[in-house]
């Protein structure tokens, strides 16, 4: 194989194909443990009548503070846990975008050290704008 | 229903719409908003964050892949990231002011005007034109080819036009809760010069992080419920891993008209709803 032109991202390429992968992996993980323990344990989904509509419906009642997901977590709480697989599969683009970030800025690629912080940028304005939104 | 069966169909549907999305090229998000609000009745803000959340898990998986391969353009990807991030904040914004039956009629407009991109022929490339921006920022690439057994190198053009549409592919994406893939790869292809295994794999390497642009801010919002958006994550990306390895990149064109089909059967229902 010739050399390549992209040759200072050819380290990194390691890098970012393995935080892709465990990434998904590990978050889909979380998810299907999680699933199973709402399903197994109680205070999960229950067979009464009505739980589907309740569990889909737009109450927008849905528990999204640190303190109730590490509360859920330690209680093995289905929801919870499916809820830090979420967290974890949002957040492995954001970790890649990291990675790239370190990888411009050993290369001394001023340029595209910018230009992946603007995104980094972008994506952390994302969680503080869909808060207040 | 009982949330078994609800979580056993999601997760049947999903599988489904990774599977013949990724036969055919195309992510599963444009048949699981359908099917989750036409079949299931999750409403269909509702389905849209389930399905951008389901988006990250198939691009991460396949970019993973690309990037190892060394298909992927990295430099041109996280250029036109900026766009189609920014792009997926408006969308993700917009899809908080436009009420429920805009959104059916957004999504119908979007699945009439996939089926028809999958039907039309291939489309002539425009010429290339000098780029200085391309150049400044060292864009080309070049990556090996291995139905040709050889390296294929290739100059990017009209990188502004690029960044327009990348634009537009975000705020698709994030109004959506699809990929947006649909909009970026063909200008990719046709207008901008690069070959269409480096535009597909860009394009995919750029939608992880579009879709994670939008699902943070439906996350923060509360609209990914865990009970709708696990199956739908799991379904999706076991459903594209099973398309991968079916068939390495081949086109089977009963598959495009099966698919075609499922696509204007949901547009039209998707017309139907937004006029209620």
């Amino acid at each position: 194989m010739t050399s390549r032109d992209n040759g200072p991202l050819a380290g990194t390429e390691k890098a970012i194909s393995r935080v892709l992968r465990v990434g998904v992996t590990a978050s889909l993980a979380l998810v299907t443990a999680g699933t199973l323990l709402s399903f197994l344990r109680p205070g999960g989904y229950s067979d009464q009548p009505g739980e589907v509509a309740r569990l889909i419906g737009n109450g927008g009642t849905f528990p999204r503070t640190a303190g109730w997901l590490i509360g859920g977590l330690l209680h093995l709480n289905g929801a919870a846990v499916i809820v830090a697989g979420l967290i974890l599969l949002i957040a492995t683009p954001v970790i890649r975008v990291a990675v790239s970030i370190v990888a411009f800025a050993r290369e001394r690629d001023r340029p595209f050290v910018v230009i992946t912080a603007i995104v980094l940028g972008l994506l952390l304005l994302s969680l503080v704008l869909g808060k207040s939104g | 229903m009982t949330p078994l069966g609800f979580t056993l169909l999601a997760l049947g549907i999903s599988y489904f719409a990774g599977l013949l999305g990724s036969l055919v090229g195309v992510g599963g998000g444009i048949i699981v908003v359908p099917a989750l609000t036409l079949l299931m009745g999750v409403s269909i803000q509702k389905a849209i964050a389930a399905s951008i959340v389901s988006v990250i898990a198939t691009s991460s998986g396949a970019a993973a892949t690309y990037v190892s391969q060394r298909i992927t353009n990295m430099r041109l990807g996280m250029i036109l990231e900026v766009a189609t991030v920014t792009g997926a904040l408006t969308g993700a914004y917009l899809a908080a002011l436009v009420p429920g039956r805009g959104l059916f009629l957004i999504f119908a407009l979007v699945l009439t005007y996939t089926a028809w991109s999958m039907l039309r022929p291939g489309g002539r490339s425009i010429s290339p034109v000098p780029d200085p921006l391309a150049d400044r920022l060292r864009l080309h690439g070049s990556f090996f080819d291995r139905s040709l057994g050889a390296e294929v190198p290739y100059r990017v053009f009209r990188t502004k036009l690029g960044l327009a549409v990348s634009y537009v592919a975000g705020v698709a994406s994030g109004l959506l809760g699809i990929g947006g893939g649909v909009f970026k790869v063909p200008v990719m292809n046709l207008a901008m010069g690069i070959p269409i295994k480096a535009c597909t794999a860009t394009s995919n390497f750029m939608i992880g992080v579009t879709a994670a642009t939008s699902a943070a801010v439906y996350f923060m919002r509360g609209e990914v419920l865990p009970f709708v958006a696990a199956p739908v994550a799991v379904g999706v990306l076991l459903g594209a891993r099973t398309g991968a390895s079916l068939l390495g990149g081949t086109r089977n064109s009963t598959i495009r008209v099966i698919f075609v089909a499922v696509l204007a059967v949901s547009a039209l229902k998707m017309f139907l709803e937004a006029l209620k």
